[in-house]
C-alpha cells in the first residue's frame, strides 16, 4: 500500500527562526522524490513535520489524503530511516527488523518468519542472529531498511541515510534503494545534500534553500532548466556572467556583460522571468563549452587556458576569457583525440545560445 | 598483560614521581583503609571475648561461637533458634532490598527526566536542587524528617485539616518515616549512575521506536532500560549497600519495635561490651549483602564490567 503525501502552506518556526516558509508539495503515490538543499535548509525539518516529530506552526500536512494534525509518529504510515540508522545495539538484527511486529504483538516464530524474508529481501540471510555491531556499514544500511519497511509504512522517509558510507558503497546503495523502492512500490521521500543522489534516484526533486522549496522537478529539468540561480548554482558546475538585458527575441535574450554581449534562453519559470533592462545571470555549464573549430556558435571568446585536470574520462580546463580575464571552466569528454596543454595564450572558446540560460538576479549557493 | 611489561609501562607512561604516589597512595589506601580493619574485624569475630588486657592470651581462643549466637542463641534460651537477631536480620535485608527498589522507582523518571527531556539551565538548576540538600548533615536530615513525619509534623497537621485522616497517622511507629529518611538517604547515589547511563543513549533510538510505533512503556522497556542496565545495577548496588549498613536514619526514624541489624552491632561494640559479637555480626552483614548482590547481579544478567562504565 502506497499514499501520497501533501504539505499544503505548512510553515515550522523555532521561536524567531522560521526553518520552512510557506512549502506546498504534493508527492505523488509511490514516486521516490527527493528534497535536496544545503545543511541548514530545513530538508530535515520537513522531514520530521511529516513523520509527526514536530507540528508544523502553521498549515497541514496529508498522507493519502488524510490531516495528520495530532496524530504521533508511531500512528502515522511513516518510517523514518535516521541519518545515524538508530539500529538497536542491544538487540539481534531479526529483533531489530521485527520490533514494530513486537509491537503490534505478534508472536515470536511469526515475527521470525517475516525477518527471514526481508533477510532475503535485503540480501542477507542467514545472518538474523548477529547484533548489530557485528555488521559493516553497508548491511546495517540494509538492516535500517529493512526494518523500516517491516513496518509495512505507506510512506518511507530517509534522512541522508548514505552519508555515512564511503564513495563506492553510497553508489552501490543508490542503485539498491532504487531497486528496493521499485519492488515495494510505496512513497520514498528522501532528502540529500549531495546532487548525484538526487538525480540518480529520484522521480522528482525539490530544491530547497532556507526554508523556501525553489524547484519542484523531474531531474534533467532541474539540471538542464533550472527555475532560479540558486538552483543553477546548486545543482551540478555552472559558469555565471552577471549583467543586463538588453534585447529579447522569440525567447532568447542578449545580455550585455563585461564580457562582451551573451546570447541566452529566457528562462520559463514565471518566478525568475525576465525582461529588457532586468539583471540577470547567465549560467552555462562546463560541458556545454567547446573549443571553436569552424562551427558557428552565437557566442565566441578568446580565452587563455591556464590550468588543467586530467580526470580520466574528462579534461577540466579552466580559462581566462575575454579581456577581463573571467575565470570559467570547461569539461571535455576525453575521447582520445584532444589533447589539451597548459598556458595556450590564444584559443577560441564558445557556446550556443541554447545552452545558455539567463535568469534574474538571486541568491546563490555558497560556494 | 605481561607483569614486567604492565609495571614498566605504568612508570613510563605516568613518569616515576607520579606513579610512585599513585602507588604509594593506592597501597595505603587499600592496606590501612579497607584490608586492615577488616582483617582484625574477622580476627575478632573468631576469638572469645575477653577485655583487652587478655589479649593474646589462652583465654583469647579461636571460635565460633558467635556466629553459632547469630543463628541458634543463647545456650540458656529455650528457643532453638536466635529468633530475635535472625529476624532483625532478614528484615534488614528485605527492607534494604524494599529501599532500593523505591529509589530505582523514584530515581529511574528523574534520571530520565534530567538526561533525556530537559535541558540547558532548567536542568542544571534540577541537578543543583538535587544536590543542595545534601549539603546538609545526614543526622541533621534524619531528624527533620522525624519533625515533618511526627504525630503535629506538617504531613499530619496537612491531613487531618484536609479531613483525609481523622487521627494523625503514626508515621514513625508504622516505619513510613523510616523508610522515607532511607529512600532519601542515598538517592544521589541512584540518579547519577542512572542519569550517566541515559545520558549516553542516542535520541535516535528512542524516535525510532517510537517511529515503529511503539508506546512510551515499551520504548523504556525494550530500548532505555536496558541501555541503562549497568548504571541502574550500579545505583542499586551502592543503594542497597549503604542502606543495609545505615545506622543514623534508622537509630532517629526507627520506631520503637523496629530494630536495625546495624544497631544490633552497634549493641555489641557501644553496650554489650562485646566486640567479638559485634565483628561476628558485622562480618555476617558483610558477606549476606555482597552474596545478595552477587546474586542479583545473576539473575539480571549484568556483568561487573558493564557497570565500571
Amino acid at each position: 500500500m502506497s499514499a501520497d503525501v501533501r504539505l499544503d502552506s505548512v510553515w515550522i518556526s523555532f521561536g524567531d527562526f522560521v526553518a520552512a516558509r510557506d512549502v506546498n508539495l504534493h508527492i505523488q503515490s509511490g514516486e521516490f522524490f527527493t528534497i535536496l538543499g544545503p545543511s541548514g535548509c530545513g530538508k530535515t525539518t520537513l522531514l520530521r513535520a511529516v513523520s509527526g516529530f514536530l507540528t508544523p506552526s502553521q498549515g497541514t500536512v496529508l498522507i493519502g489524503g488524510e490531516n495528520m494534525a495530532g496524530i504521533g509518529p508511531n500512528r502515522r504510515p511513516t518510517a523514518l530511516i535516521f541519518q545515524n540508522l538508530a539500529l538497536f545495539p542491544l538487540m539481534t538484527i531479526w529483533e531489530n527488523i521485527t520490533f514494530s511486529l513486537e509491537v503490534k504483538g505478534v508472536g515470536k516464530a511469526e515475527r521470525r518468519k517475516r525477518a527471514d524474508e526481508l533477510l532475503e529481501l535485503i540480501a542477507m540471510s542467514d545472518q538474523g542472529d548477529k547484533m548489530v555491531a557485528e555488521l559493516s556499514g553497508g548491511q546495517k544500511q540494509r538492516v535500517a531498511i529493512a526494518r523500516a519497511l517491516c513496518a509495512q509504512p505507506q510512506v518511507l522517509l530517509l534522512d541522508e541515510p548514505l552519508s555515512a558510507l564511503d564513495l563506492k558503497l553510497r553508489q552501490h546503495m543508490r542503485t539498491e534503494l532504487r531497486a528496493i523502492q521499485q519492488q515495494v512500490g510505496i512513497t520514498f521521500i528522501y532528502i540529500t545534500h549531495d546532487q548525484g543522489e538526487a538525480l540518480t534516484m529520484s522521480d522528482n526533486v525539490a530544491v530547497m534553500r532556507e526554508g523556501v522549496v525553489e524547484q519542484v522537478s523531474d531531474g534533467t529539468t532541474i539540471y538542464d532548466e533550472p527555475g532560479t540561480s540558486f538552483v543553477a548554482s546548486f545543482v551540478g558546475e555552472n559558469n555565471r556572467f552577471a549583467g543586463t538585458v538588453s534585447s529579447i527575441s522569440d525567447g532568447y535574450a542578449s545580455v550585455k556583460t563585461p564580457e562582451g554581449v551573451i546570447e541566452a534562453r529566457c528562462s520559463k519559470n514565471p518566478q525568475s522571468s525576465i525582461k529588457i533592462g532586468d539583471d540577470v545571470f547567465v549560467f552555462v555549464r562546463p560541458e556545454s563549452l567547446r573549443f571553436v573549430n569552424g562551427q558557428n556558435m552565437e557566442n565566441q571568446f578568446q580565452a587563455c587556458v591556464y590550468h588543467e585536470e586530467f580526470e580520466g574520462n574528462l579534461w577540466q580546463v579552466f580559462l581566462d576569457i575575454g579581456t577581463t580575464r573571467k575565470r570559467v571552466k570547461m569539461s571535455y569528454v576525453n575521447d582520445g583525440t584532444l589533447k589539451v596543454h597548459g598556458n595556450q595564450p590564444n584559443v577560441s572558446v564558445g557556446f550556443s545560445r541554447d545552452t545558455a540560460i539567463a535568469l534574474s538576479e538571486g541568491p546563490l549557493a555558497a560556494e | 598483560m605481561n607483569i614486567t611489561k604492565f609495571w614498566r609501562e605504568f612508570f613510563h607512561k605516568n613518569g616515576a614521581a607520579v606513579a610512585l604516589f599513585m602507588l604509594i597512595a593506592v597501597g595505603v589506601w587499600l592496606f590501612m583503609m579497607i584490608i586492615l580493619p577488616q582483617a582484625f574485624m574477622l580476627d575478632f569475630s573468631i576469638r572469645a571475648n575477653v577485655p583487652p588486657p587478655k589479649f593474646g592470651t589462652e583465654e583469647h581462643y579461636y571460635t565460633i561461637e558467635h556466629y553459632k549466637y547469630m543463628i541458634f542463641g543463647s545456650a540458656l534460651s529455650t528457643d532453638s533458634f536466635n529468633v530475635i537477631d535472625l529476624t532483625v536480620f532478614f528484615r534488614t535485608i528485605a527492607a534494604a532490598a524494599f529501599v532500593t527498589l523505591i529509589d530505582v522507582a523514584l530515581c529511574y523518571p528523574i534520571a530520565y527526566y534530567l538526561a533525556q527531556v530537559s535541558t540547558g539551565g532548567w536542568s542544571r538548576l534540577m541537578v543543583l536542587s538535587l544536590i543542595v540538600p545534601f549539603w546538609i548533615n545526614e543526622i541533621l536530615r534524619a531528624f527533620a524528617f522525624k519533625i515533618i513525619f511526627g504525630s503535629t509534623g506538617v504531613i499530619n497537621n496537612f491531613l487531618v485539616a484536609v479531613g483525609i485522616v481523622d487521627q494523625p497517622y503514626d508515621f514513625i511507629r508504622n516505619d513510613v518515616a523510616l523508610w522515607a529518611g532511607l529512600s532519601y538517604a542515598f538517592i544521589l547515589l541512584m540518579i547519577f549512575p542512572i542519569y550517566n547511563a541515559i545520558e549516553s543513549l542516542d535520541k535516535n533510538q528512542i524516535e525510532a521506536a517510537r517511529d515503529l510505533g511503539s508506546p512510551w512503556w515499551r520504548i523504556h522497556w525494550r530500548i532505555v532500560v536496558p541501555h541503562a542496565k549497568p548504571g541502574i545495577s550500579s545505583g542499586c548496588t551502592m543503594v542497597f549497600m549503604l542502606t543495609a549498613g545505615a545506622l543514623a536514619a534508622p537509630q532517629i526514624l526507627g520506631g520503637p519495635s523496629s530494630l536495625w541489624f546495624t544497631q544490633i552491632i552497634y549493641q555489641g561494640f557501644n553496650q554489650a561490651g562485646n566486640w567479638a559479637r559485634g565483628s561476628a555480626y558485622a562480618i555476617i552483614l558483610l558477606v549476606a549483602c555482597v552474596a545478595f548482590v552477587l546474586v542479583m547481579m545473576k539473575v539480571f544478567k549484568v556483568k561487573f564490567g558493564e557497570m565500571m562504565k
